[in-house]
């Protein structure tokens, strides 16, 4: 499943980072890559954009852009 | 007019770098105090903030970079930190050491750039900051560790306080006595094919380093690769091709980078950080209110409209404050002086080109006092969070919400706070955008038309017929504003939608000292870009209205008085009469000024739109200001040029105002394309000069103006030839 398919609270693993341009290369600047753990914190209005959280710092991103980014959801 | 001022070339420089929201600034605020210097970089829209800090050897110059996540750039704007990092940029000296700001909450990420930063092989202090934050979410840090393995000093810290900044400053000191030192670099598969393209360049002058064919290979599309490209005709895109598919088969060079450095930064921080809480601190009470759906967008709403408040009405006094104490000045020296060109110059020239200028003060400072409070606390990143998908609808992102709020009270804070938008393309949409919001200077002209113009009756029972077409009016400013945004978006700024990746910082406590010099800093970017060129245009206006001085017309007027004061016995009757010649006289002179040639020169090419030269003069004497057309249709129209919008004998002046054949001048039609004309025109020369100074340089302006004016002048036209 993709990033942006996380409900508020569920975690999960990153598996991919999908693109080639100046975005991912962002995403992955900012630290999400392979084996990154994040968790859904909230959603705004109307379910866009979003903020996760990437190792102890939130981060706001779109949907579009969460698409991008593949992960195993954690069950607990 | 250059914008970047030189720097002492003599003085050893620091830049200081580091990631968003990490202190950075407030810490260069807090070493430099008020020793700075804003100024632009030549071709880009980026500013460059310089300080003077005293350590042992002397005086040294801080150069505070943008914040940024990594080295990598997609834009000039984005290279600009790495020129200066090298010592590309002309007035800036190669910096000696470079002091790297680290947020301790957030090593991780942080290191990301900080890695980078070390293989330029530079002397290099790292600052924990914000160690009292890690602290006390359980976050603790070997900071010596860090030091032996990074090999460089690290000290931990907050921005705010004295023995830290000592510390801190002792070993700057220590590192500009060093000399360049050869680090590892991380990627050294990337190095070694830089290597070797460096060696294969035939151009010996070229100014390409080993990191910048290391930045164009990684950066595929960057500014570095165009760079490269540029620098030589030998240079190809196939070669940059060949060597990045070798370096990553299956992927990019980027992603190989980003693996690397995170493999080496996930291996340290696992040795060096201990985390207590498991429960990441940014799942806290205060954030669930302020970035909830419902609650924080209901929370940020009303935030809004308290800024809004504060910056329309608590300004209002401070700025009548102002109009007053200019008036009172200019009649103090009228009664000194005597009547002629010096004592005009002065007071209608001078003092109220002074005043023309410093009335934005109060506006600006009020709403850089919250933006900075609210930037500085952590609350911008959550309100643009909030806000981005209804300004997605415009073509924008939720970083431009504020500024366009802003423009509604005045364009001119408006347009200094898109500095909030990190995106270049979307910063100048939101630049062109904001004008067409309904400013205060606009209040005055809508005001005068609509009460002479539109009946004042009621619509269908509920309705104002006045308020409503004042209602229209603001309508008309945002449409024209979105629209505007979605076609340059559309056409002009092609290129895909910038990504939305904004860091959500933990709050915090804004540190008082950096913000107030922040906010004057502000204040006197306006005061010196913007107030020079506003006050030379208030003179060349002044200028235009006082000269030639006819005379025979002035002698003629002057024996009218004496007869009145000879042959009225009554002193009130005497005065009320001397006060209409007057008047008249103000007409007349101002028909013969050059404004008055001017406007009935020009007059033919606003014939189409049913506007006569007095219009005419009052447009142009407006152009540095819509509201002067008032006090402008004042002095024409004879009722002296100290009339406000709720003068009812303008308004009546204005309503009989016949042409030669008897004609009405102000039918319905010129009215209304009168109030479209300056609801979209850019009559508003404080706007375009900061418009210049925000964008360095006059091409945005220019076109803004051109464009907005004529907007204008078709919509009028249409108006009166449909109407």
């Amino acid at each position: 499943m993709t990033l942006d398919q996380l409900k508020p609270g569920q975690s999960g693993t990153v598996t991919d980072v999908s693109g080639t341009g100046p975005l991912t290369q962002r995403l992955m600047a900012l630290g999400l890559l392979e084996g990154t753990p994040v968790a859904m914190l909230r959603r705004a209005l109307g379910g866009d954009p979003l903020e996760i959280d990437v190792m102890g710092y939130a981060l706001s991103l779109r949907q579009s852009e969460a698409r991008q980014i593949t992960i195993n959801i954690d069950h607990s | 007019m250059p914008d970047s001022s030189p720097l002492n070339t003599d003085q050893p420089t620091i830049a200081v770098v580091g990631n968003p929201n990490t202190g950075k600034s407030t810490l260069f605020n807090n070493l430099t105090g008020l020793r700075q210097k804003t100024a632009n970089y030549p071709g880009v829209t980026v500013e460059r903030h310089t300080g003077t800090i005293h350590l042992d050897q002397g005086e040294v110059t801080l150069i505070d970079l943008p914040g940024a996540y990594s080295l990598a750039a997609h834009s000039p704007d984005e290279m600009v930190s790495a020129d200066v990092l090298l010592g590309r940029i002309e007035d800036v000296p190669l910096p000696s050491a470079i002091l790297v700001v680290v947020d301790s909450t957030n090593l991780r990420r942080n290191l990301f750039m900080a890695t980078q930063i070390l293989e330029l092989n530079l002397p290099v202090v790292v600052a924990l900051n914000m160690i009292d934050l890690a602290t006390k979410r359980g976050i603790s840090i070997d900071s010596e560790r860090l030091s032996n393995e990074l090999k460089v000093p690290v000290v931990p810290m907050i921005a705010g306080d004295a023995t830290c900044t000592a510390h801190l400053k002792k070993e700057l000191q220590e590192q500009l006595n060093q000399t360049a030192t050869e680090r590892n670099t991380l990627v050294p598969e990337v190095r070694q094919q830089a290597e070797k393209l460096l060696a294969a360049q035939k151009n010996t002058q070229s100014t390409i380093t080993c990191f910048d064919l290391e930045r164009a290979i990684i950066d595929a599309g960057g500014a570095a690769e165009t760079r490269w490209l540029n620098s030589s005709s030998t240079h190809s895109i196939a070669t940059l091709q060949s060597v990045r598919s070798e370096l990553a088969p299956a992927g990019t060079v980027a992603a190989l980078e980003a693996r690397s450095r995170y493999a080496w930064i996930d291996k340290l921080v696992r040795q060096i950080e201990t985390r207590s809480t498991s429960k990441s601190p940014v799942t806290d009470l205060i954030d669930r209110a302020t970035s909830h759906s419902l609650i924080g967008t209901f929370l940020f709403l009303a935030i809004m409209a308290t800024v809004f408040q504060a910056v329309f009405s608590w300004a209002g006094p401070i700025m009548d404050a102002i109009d007053g104490l200019t008036a009172a000045l200019a009649t103090m020296v009228n009664s000194y002086l005597p009547e002629g060109a010096l004592a005009s110059l002065i007071t209608d020239g001078i003092i109220a080109g002074v005043g023309s200028v410093v009335i934005f003060l109060p506006q600006i400072i009020i709403l850089f006092a919250f933006i900075i409070f609210l930037e500085d606390s952590g609350y911008m990143a959550r309100a643009a969070f909030l806000m981005d998908r209804l300004m997605r609808a415009c073509g924008l992102s939720g970083q431009s919400f504020i500024p366009m709020l802003s423009s509604f009270a005045c364009a001119v804070p408006g347009i200094m706070a898109t500095r909030v938008i990190p995106n270049p393309r979307d910063r100048l949409v939101t630049m062109i955008a904001a004008p067409f919001m309904t400013c205060s200077a606009r209040l005055p002209v809508y005001a005068l038309l609509i009460a002479a113009f539109v009946p004042d009756r009621s619509l269908l029972g509920i309705f104002n017929l006045q308020g409503l077409v004042l209602f229209g009016l603001y309508m008309l400013g945002i449409v024209g504003g979105i629209l505007t945004a979605l076609m340059m978006k559309r056409f002009v700024l092609k290129g895909p939608t910038p990504p939305f990746l904004i860091e959500i910082p933990a709050y915090r406590l804004p540190n008082l000292k950096s913000m107030a010099i922040k906010l004057l800093d502000r204040g006197k970017i306006f005061l010196r870009r913007a107030g020079t060129v506003i006050f030379t245009v208030a003179l060349v206006i002044w200028a235009l209205v006082y000269f030639p001085r006819p005379e025979l017309l002035l002698n003629d007027y002057e024996t009218q008085r004496i007869a009145i004061i000879d042959s009225v016995s009554d002193p009130a009757m005497a005065a009320q009469q001397i006060a209409a010649i007057d008047h008249a006289e103000s007409a007349a002179v101002l028909e013969q000024s050059y404004l008055g040639r001017a406007g009935r020169t020009v007059q033919p090419l606003f014939a189409p739109l049913g506007w006569d030269w007095k219009i005419t003069a009052g447009v142009i004497a407006s152009f540095p200001a819509r509201e002067v057309v008032v006090a402008v249709l004042g002095t024409i129209y004879a009722v002296g040029d100290n009339v406000d919008e709720t003068d009812t004998r303008l308004m009546q002046r204005l309503r009989n105002a016949r042409d030669a054949d008897g004609n009405k001048v102000f039918t319905t039609g010129v009215a209304v394309g009168l109030m479209i004309f300056y609801a979209f025109c850019l009559q508003c020369m404080a706007t375009v000069a900061i418009m210049r100074r925000e964008t360095n340089g006059w091409k945005w302006p220019i076109a803004a103006w051109c464009y907005m004016t004529g907007l204008g002048y078709f919509g009028a036209l249409l108006a009166y030839q449909l109407i």
